[in-house]
């Protein structure tokens, strides 16, 4: 107990942020318009801490579902930086400017009906073929993602490839509002990554007989047995049941079998 | 940033265990886990549910007198935000086969097979189609895919998990249709982890007795939500969605049948209707309300919009009194504080330890169990870890999964945590994570049977927003599966109801409106509140005092 700091902890605070000691105001440009917000918060509360509520802009607040992509400058500086507004903390003069929405036309598909090659790319998104490889792109993204890296594998038609590495991808749109090529970069990578996954990876071996079983229904019989123990009987199965080890070489099989 | 200097120190007593720690975990010596009597003692003592403050017993509605946490009972105890004695015919601006509440994986889910029964369906959601709490889940999907599992023991995983207390007709259905469900999302081209034969790599999670738990990195909720998205956009002739679009009241006819919604557009302020034959809703859930004031892994909008309405239109509820804490919610650093830390982690083999660089508990109990444990741990013991803004937390030994999985691994099956503590001059393969039970997961819902119905004809409800089949606790990896397996069967059933038989909508009615508002004169409640609430009020104290007035121009 001597090792834990005597000093208050902080549990129910909601979503209320807690500032460090000694914390002090630092100005952030809104839209250009100057406020006063703590050091240390995200650029996300920084802006509600200033008055606003978010309508759009807003959405996972844990860094997972793009609807926060923030542009920003530094005053001083002219270089243009990008980040989610939820994972990015303020800097002194900030100038912050946040993209909710971008237009990006989204190429119609049948998933049934569509070749996992490059012949798909090049007729749904033939704007791939004008990257520029400015890899403006890939500094623009927030998930660290080789953007340029995988629009090339898509001219060269390299599927598999486009899907492994834009598989961070949380469609934020901030590659596609700066691209001079006007590719519309997520939209690709969503195209290739379902591709890669209905096409090109093997399907699992096992699964269409387990499938096959339960439309035969095969488990129907012990899973209405099951609903009618008495919960004495329920309870000690529970506690009997077997554990598979965490880690073995594949071939583990439990010794009751008649439920499998 | 980074951790302080004072957290490194302590993090060299972590490492000074670990070798030994992980000697133990490859020989699969765990700590011991807790048999059920010591689980009950340890979560009466310490888990938030069993505390007496902070919950009330709720005055009105079908599940009158069953006790609630506070923010929850605040919702429920609130007017409408409409006027029941509107015009509502006039008010209807689409009509529809089936209409779904909720843009997220239950509702996408529903969307898609209402549509294959051959429907037109309207998606109205609350903020983008995709922001919901589906994304945010990590660590993956649980099906009885494999030769030595099957849905019996999955039945009895999920049984235990939940106290035993679960509806066992929701639990047979969850289980029996798992493998269905991972076989359509493969065939929709989902990147489960495989190995280099396409054998979907299975993993433990909490309290499951075989390794059933599929994944896709640790971003299974956001692979499974694209994919989804992605197939509805395709459907786009059929499925229309409506986005900043939430639904404030069901609309039920003269005969007590559903027949739509009154949305409301949050730029434009609108109000309108859409007339439908059936009503799915999936909503989702409830931890915007910080219940108990927790920080919380849940998206913006999950307000418990549905349930409300739901409730207002005469639904009862099963075990809202029964919240989930995820155990691992990070406490540091203070901007990230409540993230989800996937239980993935401890799947993966890390441990849980004290400020002495020990074990106190078995890593795969059910969650609640877990939470309670670790709050036994900081708060009781004393043995929790302080940071410079007062969290408390222990330590989650993310270095040894490199160490017990060879390098790289870290990286590689935690992508999305990886770089959210990257941002933050925290490398995870090298040093653990500060972590803290967060806000979760509602463990209820609206009442369903197997079919997804409701006890009013045309009403279904699917995924987070329902209640029953997770008993009083979920486990890991089958709230994934509850929207996807729920979800389809909602939208099957809505589907064929709507083209079973000819479904004729009466006068559209909110009767069941001016019902609740004269339950709640009658039961002496006084207040301004509105729900559906739609938006956590964030706005700082002093800021609220300066608006004075409210200018509408």
């Amino acid at each position: 107990m001597s090792e834990v700091k005597k000093q208050q902890i902080n549990i129910a605070t909601g979503d209320r942020p807690v500032l460090p000691e000694g914390a002090k105001e630092i100005p952030v440009y809104i839209m250009g318009k100057k406020y006063m917000v703590p050091e240390t918060i995200t650029i996300q509360k920084a802006i509600e801490y200033a008055g606003y509520k978010f309508i759009r802009a807003c959405g996972c607040r844990g860094g997972i579902c793009g609807a926060c992509g923030t542009v920003y400058r530094i005053y001083g500086d002219y270089r243009l930086n990008f980040g989610l507004a939820c994972q990015t903390v303020v800097q002194e003069n900030m100038y912050i400017a946040q993209i909710p929405f971008y237009p990006a036309n989204r190429a119609r598909y049948d998933i049934n009906n569509t070749s996992a090659t490059a012949d798909t790319i090049m007729a749904l998104y033939p704007e791939v073929l004008k990257c520029v490889g400015c890899n403006t792109c890939s500094k623009a993204c927030p998930m660290d993602i080789d953007v340029m890296g995988y629009i090339n594998a898509a001219m060269r038609g390299d599927i598999a490839k486009v899907a492994k590495l834009s598989f961070d991808c949380i469609q934020c749109g901030l590659c596609s509002s700066r691209c001079p090529a006007q590719i519309q970069h997520y939209h690709v990578a969503q195209l290739c990554r379902r591709l890669y996954g209905k096409y090109l990876v093997p399907k699992d071996p096992y699964l269409p007989e387990r499938t096959k079983q339960i439309e035969e229904g095969k488990y129907e019989k012990m899973l209405n047995e099951l609903k009618k123990l008495p919960l004495e009987e329920l309870k000690k199965r529970y506690v009997e049941r077997e554990m598979e080890p965490a880690t073995h070489d594949g071939t583990w099989m439990p010794q009751e079998t008649e439920y499998l | 940033m980074g951790y302080t200097p004072e957290m490194k120190e302590l993090i060299k007593k972590v490492e000074a265990t670990r070798p030994a720690r992980v000697d133990k975990a490859r020989n699969g010596e765990m700590f011991p886990p807790l048999t059920l009597e010591q689980r009950e003692e340890v979560l009466s003592k310490f888990h938030p549910d069993y505390k007496s403050e902070g919950r009330r017993a709720v005055k009105v509605g079908p599940s009158k007198g069953e006790v609630y946490p506070d923010e929850f009972a605040d919702v429920l105890e609130a007017h409408s935000r409409i006027n029941p004695d509107i015009d509502i015919e006039s008010l209807v601006k689409y009509e529809t086969d089936v209409l779904v509440i909720g843009g997220g994986g239950a509702g996408s889910s529903a969307a898609l097979l209402a549509q294959e029964q051959g429907c037109k369906v309207i998606i109205a959601t609350k903020l983008r189609h995709g922001d919901a709490n589906t994304v945010m889940a990590e660590g993956g999907i649980q099906g009885a895919t494999r030769k030595p599992d099957s849905p019996y023991y999955h039945y009895l995983d999920v049984m235990g998990g939940g106290h035993f207390t679960n509806n066992p007709d929701l639990v047979a259905a969850l289980t029996n249709d798992a493998p269905l469900v991972i076989r359509w999302l493969e065939d929709l081209g989902m990147m489960f982890d495989k190995d280099e034969n396409g054998n979907l790599k299975t993993r433990h999670g909490g309290g499951t007795c075989r390794k059933r738990m599929h994944s896709a990195g640790d971003m299974t909720g956001s692979e499974i939500m694209r994919v989804l998205r992605d197939e509805v956009r395709n459907r786009c002739d059929d499925i229309e969605v409506l986005e900043f679009s939430p639904a404030v009241e069901i609309v039920l006819d003269e005969n007590g049948q559903a027949a739509g919604a009154v949305l409301y557009n949050m730029e434009t302020e609108e109000f309108f209707v859409v007339k439908a034959k059936a009503v799915i809703i999936a909503t989702g859930g409830y931890g915007r309300l910080h219940i108990q004031g927790f920080a919380t892994t849940n998206h913006y909008g999950a307000t418990a919009d549905g349930l409300v309405i739901g409730y207002r239109a005469g639904v009862p509820f099963a075990f809202m009194h029964s919240t989930q804490y995820h155990p691992t919610g990070a406490a540091f650093p203070e901007q990230n504080i409540g993230l989800l830390i996937t239980e993935k982690v401890r799947g993966l083999g890390a441990n849980l330890l004290n400020i002495k660089g020990e074990q106190f508990v078995f890593e795969r109990e059910p969650r609640d169990v877990e939470s309670s444990c670790i709050i036994r741990e900081c708060i009781e013991r004393g043995l929790g870890i302080v940071t410079p803004t007062g969290r408390v937390g222990v330590w989650l030994d993310s270095p040894m999964i490199d160490m017990l999985e060879g390098p790289g691994t870290v990286e590689k099956e935690l992508p999305a945590k990886y770089i959210q503590f990257k941002r933050y001059n925290i490398d995870i393969s090298k040093e653990p994570m500060l972590v803290f039970p967060t806000l979760h997961y509602q463990n209820g819902g609206l009442k369903i049977n197997d079919s997804a119905e409701t006890n009013i004809p045309g009403l279904y409800v699917a995924g987070e927003a329902s209640g029953g089949v997770h008993g009083e606790n979920r486990l890991m990896g089958n709230s994934l599966l509850d929207i996807t397996v729920f979800g389809r069967r909602a939208g099957r059933n809505a589907g064929q109801y709507v083209k079973g038989k000819e479904i004729k909508i009466g006068k559209l009615s909110l009767e069941h409106i001016r019902k609740y508002e004269k339950e709640l004169k009658e039961a002496g409640i006084e207040t301004d509140r509105q729900s559906p609430m739609l938006l956590p009020d964030y706005t700082r104290p002093e800021i609220k005092k300066a608006k004075i007035t409210h200018i509408v121009w």
